[in-house]
């Protein structure tokens, strides 16, 4: 019998998190390429309704998991459902988009059922009959191929972006929903969630923004974020930044792009001494163009620009803003 | 309030890395610093020490390098360290890693365990979540603020996008600390002094091998990632690469 693949799907609020469609994407791709049959989950206090707007894609069958307890998310209950869920009903490997509500129960319900999750994955290969997970490390400097080695469910987290959600193939018919009802026993879940909130109004809508100058580390000094601002008004551009610019008080929170702050896709996203974490990566790589500018041949930024410049910010930036006030000059 | 914590030595932000001959992690001769997150946690466990006093102790696994990370803890005001050394640590797997600090703090009692929500070289962010588990312990991830209260703790979780969620919670937990949450001290000359005289017990791998298994997840292999684009490298001096740049600002980009 063909082992099976399980996508559980991201829900809030009875909306499917779109990043749900890639994760289905994944497990379509890889189910088609080993031959194994795929199933899907989606887990709330009501989920019919989600359940069928899954089913609508090619999948064997869809589980709809309820239970009063699951809203609002609790890592508790998360883990203490789906530990049921999968005692009657096994998959050899289990695919979940890597949010951070993913993040905060995968690694409690993988060790519930003695096995690991391979986070925060890229892509697969499928090598002579042997399937890896690709996975940054290092920040994104290295890549390593990954496998898994136990008996038991092999869960996989995939980082936003890593497949396309237009990609998801329909069903030729609607695949058949299965109701699970579990019940947690009270004593289960210790943590009590409040409502979920902003901080302030965002003041900067960086989403709209056509071009964005962000800065890094390598901005160095707060003092030095006025030359970043001096380019970024040559240009017409935004200013971002990086999450320790942020941290550091230099620029408002509002102006983080990253997997944090805001998530942007510019026509252009011109980086100034930003190394490339992961977490930066994933709010931007969604911009038509880069242009990275970093002392470090190596940093990772490098990986996704566009047009690059290994040399010192300091050096290059001041010239920088007069040729652009030329060429605008200059019509 | 007791607090355990996990802090962990990873190589240097802009150190260069280079990888060993077999291609499965890098060379170890490069300069190695404390994860960032972790010294977060440390800070917040020392200002909620501060706050309602208790002991504040740091464990770290990893080889005799790693203690530099302890000292530097002790001298920041942690009260003693744990040291699980040996360099195999540094090749286990989350779940590994969990079991092994768990062994390590059998006979300790702590109200509260901190880890940094993930680090620069595996990257995983899971240790934390895994230790709760093993524990039997409540926890809650990316944590920006910590406010204790009768009932246990308040908490503030950082979710995405720019939202938030205060979470109530009992104690003992674990929590994995979002760098920013506070502002980082530095260690003083008296501290750094201190610190030769405060405690570290060294574990070692022998004791904990019991609790640790075979690693279910393994690199198969590590490498430069390939580029999905073309880049376009300008060079020459500052002046030249200005104007290339503006040059493609304008024509190729047209965004100026």
């Amino acid at each position: 019998m063909a082992e099976s693949i399980l996508v559980i799907v991201e829900q809030r609020e009875g909306k499917l998190n779109h990043v749900s469609w890639e994760t289905i994407a994944a497990g379509q791709a890889i189910a088609d390429h080993i031959g194994w049959s795929l199933e899907a989950a989606v887990l709330g206090s009501s989920v019919a309704a989600i359940a069928s707007e899954v089913a609508t894609k090619k999948l064997a069958k869809v589980y709809a998991i309820e239970s009063p307890k699951l809203e609002p998310y609790t890592p508790d209950a998360f883990a203490y459902v789906l530990k049921e869920f999968f005692e009657k009903h096994p998959a050899k490997l289990v695919l979940m988009p890597h949010t951070y509500q993913v993040r905060d129960f995968v690694p409690k319900l993988a060790t519930a059922l003695e096995t690991t999750a391979i986070s925060d994955a890229i892509g697969y290969k499928y090598d002579n009959g042997k399937l890896l997970f690709t996975r940054q490390m290092f920040q994104g400097k290295f890549v390593a191929d990954v496998s898994f080695a136990g008996p038991g469910a092999c869960f996989v987290t995939f980082q936003n972006g890593s497949f396309r959600a237009d990609k998801v193939e329909a069903g030729a018919a609607a695949a058949p929903v299965e109701a699970v009802t579990v019940d947690v026993p009270d004593g289960v879940v210790r943590n009590h969630p409040q409502e979920v909130f902003k901080e302030a109004k965002q003041a900067v809508d960086l989403t709209q923004a056509e071009i964005i100058v962000s800065v890094g580390r390598g901005i160095k000094e707060q003092k030095n974020i006025e030359l970043a601002k001096q380019l970024a008004d040559a240009m017409g551009a935004e200013l971002a930044a990086s999450r320790p610019i942020c941290d550091s008080g230099w620029l408002p929170m509002d102006r983080q792009v990253g997997s944090s702050g805001q998530t942007v896709a510019p026509k252009l996203y011109l980086a100034l001494g930003i190394s490339g974490a992961i977490q930066h990566i994933v709010g931007m790589k969604g911009a038509r163009s880069i242009i990275a500018i970093n002392k470090d041949s190596e940093a990772p930024i490098f990986e996704i620009a566009d047009y690059a410049v290994v040399s010192n910010l300091f050096d290059v930036v001041p010239p920088l803003i007069e040729e652009v006030k030329k060429a605008k000059a200059g019509g | 309030m007791n607090i355990l914590v996990c802090m962990k030595q990873v190589p240097q932000k802009d150190a260069p890395l280079k990888l060993n001959e077999a291609g499965t992690w890098i060379r170890e001769d490069v300069s190695y610093e404390v994860n960032e997150p972790d010294a977060f946690a440390l800070e917040e466990a020392l200002r909620q020490k501060e706050k309602h006093t208790g002991e504040v102790v740091v464990i770290t696994a990893g080889p005799a390098r790693a203690s530099q990370v302890l000292r530097e803890a002790l001298a920041k005001g942690a009260d003693r360290a744990i040291h699980l050394e040996d360099a195999a640590f540094v090749g286990l797997d989350a779940y590994n890693t969990a079991r092994a600090i768990a062994a390590a703090i059998k006979d300790e009692k702590f109200d509260l365990i901190f880890t940094g929500l993930q680090s620069d070289d595996y990257g995983y962010a899971q240790t934390g979540v895994i230790l709760a588990q093993i524990l039997g312990w409540p926890h809650a991830t990316i944590i920006m603020q910590i406010e204790k209260n009768d009932a246990g703790i308040r908490v503030k979780r950082e979710l995405e996008a720019g939202f938030f969620q205060f979470v109530d919670m009992p104690l003992p937990a674990v929590l994995t600390i979002q760098s920013g949450i506070n502002k980082l001290r530095y260690a003083t000359l008296i501290g750094i002094k201190q610190a030769k005289t405060k405690p570290l017990r060294k574990v070692m791998l022998a004791e904990v091998q019991s609790a640790i298994g075979a690693n279910l997840q393994k690199i198969e292999k590590l490498y430069v990632p390939q580029k999905s684009k073309n880049t376009e490298f300008l060079e020459g001096p500052p002046a030249e690469v200005a104007r290339k740049l503006a040059e493609k600002l304008k024509n190729e980009l047209r965004v100026i």
